[in-house]
């Protein structure tokens, strides 16, 4: 932070404060920032949307637009002010001096040109070589990020490759030019988390294999874990702590740190045990920078002489940690860990959702006037599990396994095509939303993933959510429904003058806030529950958590929680549906998901999972390949095509047997359960390096 | 491709069919009668009622579109030139050939000497007027579109906004005062007839001229919207911070996505340009297609419009498949089936 660059810093950022222009005036994103990267070391930004990450990233390339600008400091990469820098040396850092590992590779890769081409240009330009050389670089670079066959790649289209696949080559492209320094910039965001651990174990062989300096950027703490060395946090444009990685897990020495650090769902705890610590209030808005410390206002020890007056200077925590906080001795007096203490609802019973032999098949009738091959795609084959009153049941699994189609089966957004689906003793699985009786529109209501896209921009929160109520008869008059508004504004811990905003001036977690509180308008039975949480920043997402958690305790709604997010469902989940391709490949109750016997999908699936403790050692173990298409699947086990522990062909041929495992947990499998119980567990803790205590 | 070709011809003889079907039955609806027309206003009714009845025009509106269906396609003989109604009607190629149109009322000739003579003069017309708009409204666009907000971006958009809102016949007619009556460097009218001393090239340079400013002008409009949107997206910023030259990254990563969005709005100009563009003819006295069909329109001269109406709408539907075709070639994210 403010120790004197070193003589080895690859990238020192010494004062840098980043500012964006406008018409009234300056808005400061980055107003005093100091940072030193040697050469060869892995260093990690963390920190919540706003908190100027990426600004701090295209600062470094030089590329803040027209509005931006570098107020102040210097950004030297190399021995070279990058700050200011012409537009030729700016082109000769940029791609040869570090490259970027974009964020979405969808968005970052020209959809009207092959790779091939958009590899090459990187070599032509940057070495000067021809086509044909470049052509072949680029092929080698494609190989070391182990994308079969690259020569069919070279002239693909991105589009016809999948996510994984087109973030590999967006690594390769940045890797072309051998830079210095490799900046990531959220790599594995909106990736699923089997690819995710294929691309971080990527990251981290190609860094031993050429020696590239990483900066890597995310939200995820797991993911930092995995990969740095250092690790940064940013809060406001502030860098507020910095530390060895193993030090910042285990010592986090400001609040904010260890307020996200307590926010992060963990492998080792659920619900019954500790209950997350959101942090107060939102971030303020640029322009609204508090004087002094910038968390002061969140701040639970905020104390105005001492916090909010001038600028908080750094401090030495420890060797190589410093941290900006005047009261970082004094942390575990106002920093409690079990401030409020959630006390989960118990599960009961009394059934409220079943499936029976729940499938769904698209039939896509693709050719010309109903001639050529029709296709089937089965989304949904053969579901049977159910929910009791008062329980989480969590449906888990990646991208195209089927478990957002149950849910809007469930939800009556959709027809299934075969099987029941019973829900309070209706079937539903053939009735849709609009033929549903008021009380079963009312006993089953659904949040979505993406708060942003579920309110209507044009009308207020308070008039979406009154809406519900008149629809389902709960209340009438104006007097009323702005009393049962203000008392589900409260039940959500929402201040009620925001019922007469629009969702335009709401922030995300306000949003999904409304999105539940509109759920509850009608006092549901049911609550499915699409990813609510994975759009939104992990402070924002613990207190989402607790809420429902709070929101059940008292009305002993049962829920279905879809998500792909594992540490999420062991803290909140009772029990847990595993599904791969439209099949149910495990369930049982969340304990013995999460420890031996395990399915062989779940056991890849959680040594996938990025664990948020550098202590934690999972067992390595990875997926080849992409999950396949849904469409013609395969007639024995769905998963035997990536099997790791595929016995032969009878996996291929013949469905698997659906094995009972202590507890209620069922494992199909071809391998018997006594057999599949005799695996090492995937987390284990390792002794930890010398001055690092274990977690507090 | 082939097969999509094939199901796309298919599907335009259908369209056609059922345009001039439609057409057939709307004129129904008009004033007035062939007969009457073919007569005039001067002749007795008595007269009109014998060819009426000669022509078949009492017969139900299905029969009378097969007659005429047979007539186009060669198989029926065309009634009007029928000597014994003595209308000296006559068609040079003979009464019965594929691609017999019929006779025009209006002009009194065979539809085929009438409409080919003023597609080729809008033809002409249209296509110095599109060969100019394309490239101009692909530079200006691409140019202003680049940098949005810049200079050189607000004056484009400008220029291009107030050519675009000045209608054809006030810009017809200020450039006639100016290079006409002013300067007397051109000439007023554009009849396309050597006659008056002027030569035919410089008859064609005012309507061109006023076609380009009010065409390009709304073209270039599109481009630049395209193109400021291309600039935006990430794989401009992956192309910047790759180290390429402000110039490659246009040339090799913008422009081809910045045209896919208004390709089709491009090609939907030749249309405009065939059909539409009658005011523009009125005001030069071209003898252009639009003004033929606004005649004929006004005549009620079914043969002249059934003629021009299958005309107009192959053009439409050709430039439609070119448009889809050049789509796919452009966005390769789209596979034509």
């Amino acid at each position: 932070m403010s120790a004197p660059p070193a003589p080895d810093g690859l990238l020192v950022l010494d004062h840098v404060k980043v500012e964006y222009v406008s018409s009234v005036g300056a808005v400061t994103a980055i107003p005093d920032l100091s940072i030193t990267i040697r050469a060869g070391e892995s260093y990690g930004l963390v920190g919540e949307s706003g908190c100027g990450k990426s600004t701090l990233l295209m600062a470094i390339m030089g590329y803040l637009g027209p509005t931006g600008r570098i107020a102040n400091g210097r950004i030297v990469f190399d021995g070279a002010d990058v700050s200011a820098a012409d537009p030729a040396s700016l082109a000769r850092i940029r791609g040869r001096g570090c490259s970027i590992v974009y964020q979405d590779p969808n968005a970052a890769l020209n959809p009207t040109l092959t790779i091939g081409k958009q590899l090459i240009e990187v070599p032509m330009l940057h070495e000067g070589v021809d086509a044909k050389t470049a052509r072949a670089k680029a092929r080698q670079i494609l190989t070391d990020v182990h994308l079969p066959d690259p020569d069919a790649v070279l002239d693909r289209y991105p589009h016809q490759l999948s996510g994984g696949q087109k973030q590999r080559v967006v690594i390769a492209m940045a890797l072309l030019a051998n830079p210095k320094l490799l900046l990531l910039d959220e790599p594995t965001t909106g990736l699923d988390v089997t690819v995710e651990a294929a691309v971080l174990d990527l990251v981290n062989e190609l860094r031993e294999k050429y020696g590239t300096t990483l900066l890597y950027i995310s939200h995820n703490l797991g993911v930092i874990a995995k990969v740095c060395d250092r690790v940064g946090v940013m809060y406001l444009g502030d860098l507020v702590e910095e530390a060895p990685v193993h030090e910042l897990f285990a010592n986090p020495r400001h609040p904010y740190t260890r307020r996200l650090l307590a926010c992060v769902p963990r492998l080792d705890t659920d619900k019954h045990t500790t209950t997350f610590l959101p942090i107060p209030g939102q971030p303020p808005s640029l322009a609204g920078r508090p004087r002094g410390c910038s968390f002061g206002p969140r701040c639970a020890g905020f104390d105005a002489p001492r916090c909010g007056v001038a600028p908080i200077p750094e401090e030495p925590a420890g060797p190589g940690h410093g941290v900006r906080c005047v009261r970082w001795r004094e942390l575990d007096q106002f920093e409690k860990t079990d401030a409020e203490h959630v006390a989960p609802a118990t599960p009961g019973v009394e059934q409220v959702m079943r499936s029976a032999d729940l499938s769904k098949v698209y039939d896509l009738g693709n050719a010309f006037m109903g001639f050529g091959s029709s296709r089937q795609l089965i989304a949904n084959e053969d579901l049977s599990f159910q929910a009791n009153k008062g329980e989480i049941l969590a449906i888990v699994g990646e991208s195209g396994s089927g478990k957002s189609t149950f849910a809007r089966i469930l939800a009556g957004l959709q027809d299934a095509s075969a099987g029941k689906l019973m829900v309070l003793g209706d079937d539903l699985s053939r009735m849709p939303a609009h033929k549903r009786t008021l009380e079963q529109l009312a006993a089953v209501q659904m949040v979505f993933q993406n708060p942003d896209a579920t309110l209507n921009p044009s009308h207020t929160a308070g008039f979406s959510i009154g809406r519900a109520l008149k629809k389902f008869g709960i209340a009438q008059s104006r007097k009323d429904l702005d009393a049962r508004v203000k008392e589900l504004f409260g039940m959500v811990r929402l201040s009620p003058h925001l019922a007469r905003q629009r969702p335009g001036r709401l922030s995300g977690g306000q949003k999904q806030r409304v999105a539940i509180a509109r759920a509850f308008a009608g006092d549901p039975k049911l609550l499915v529950a699409d990813e609510p949480v994975s759009a939104l920043d992990v402070s924002v997402q613990a207190a989402i958590v607790n809420l429902l958690l709070q929101i059940q305790a008292r009305n002993g709604a049962t829920i279905v929680f879809i998500s792909h997010d594992l540490a999420l469902v062991r803290h909140l989940a009772d029990r847990v549906v595993v599904m791969y391709l439209g099949r149910v490949m495990e369930m049982g109750p969340v304990s013995s998901i999460f420890s031996p016997p395990y399915h062989p999908y779940t056991e890849a699936l959680l040594a996938a999972v990025p664990v948020p403790d550098p202590t934690v050692k999972q067992k390595h173990l990875r997926l080849e390949g992409e999950p396949p298409s849904p469409i013609n699947v395969p007639l024995g086990c769905r998963f035997a095509a990536r099997c790791p522990r595929k016995l032969g062909p009878v996996c291929d041929e013949t469905p698997p047997p659906e094995q009972a495992a202590p507890d209620g947990h069922m494992i199909a499998c071809h391998i018997p359960v006594a057999v599949l119980a005799r695996v090492t567990p995937i987390f284990q803790r390792v002794q930890t390096p010398a001055g690092a205590a274990n977690p507090s | 491709m082939g097969g999509y070709i094939i199901k796309r011809g298919a599907s335009l003889i259908l369209t056609l069919f059922a345009a001039s079907f439609l057409v057939f039955a709307v004129t129904e609806f008009s004033p007035s009668n062939v007969a009457r027309k073919t007569l005039g206003p001067f002749a007795l009714q008595s007269q009109v009622d014998i060819l009426y009845e000669k022509l078949g025009l009492q017969d139900p509106l299905a029969v009378r579109y097969t007659r005429w269906l047979g007539v186009l396609l060669g198989l029926k003989a065309d009634p009007l030139q029928d000597p014994a109604l003595g209308l000296q009607f006559k068609d040079p190629r003979g009464d019965k050939y594929f691609g017999n149109f019929g006779y025009s009322t209006l002009y009194k000739a065979p539809v085929n000497d009438v409409i080919w003579s003023r597609l080729k003069a809008t033809a002409a017309l249209a296509g110095i007027a599109f060969a100019l708009i394309v490239p101009l409204s692909l530079l200006f666009g691409v140019l202003a579109g680049m940098r949005e907000g810049s200079g050189l971006d607000r004056t484009i958009s400008v220029f291009g906004i107030i050519a675009t809102s000045v209608p054809e016949f006030a810009s017809g007619v200020f450039l006639v005062a100016f290079f006409v009556v002013t300067l007397g460097w051109l000439p007023g009218t554009s009849p396309l007839d050597s006659g008056g001393g002027w030569p035919i090239w410089s008859q064609m340079i005012l309507p061109v001229t006023v076609l380009v400013l009010y065409d390009a002008g709304y073209v270039v409009r599109m481009v630049r919207g395209s193109m400021a949107e291309v600039m935006n997206k990430a794989y401009i910023r992956t192309a910047v911070l790759k180290g390429l030259p402000m110039r490659d990254v246009v040339v090799r990563h913008a422009v081809r996505n910045a045209m896919i969005a208004p390709f089709t709005v491009i090609l939907l100009q030749i249309n405009f340009l065939i059909s539409g563009v009658v005011v523009t003819e009125m005001v030069f006295a071209y003898p252009g297609f639009g003004r033929m069909i606004l005649d004929a329109s006004l005549f009620g001269d079914i043969a002249l419009i059934e003629a021009a109406t299958l005309i107009a709408l192959t053009i439409a539907i050709l430039t439609q498949l070119v448009s889809d075709v050049g789509y796919a070639v452009l966005n390769p994210q789209i596979r034509l089936a």
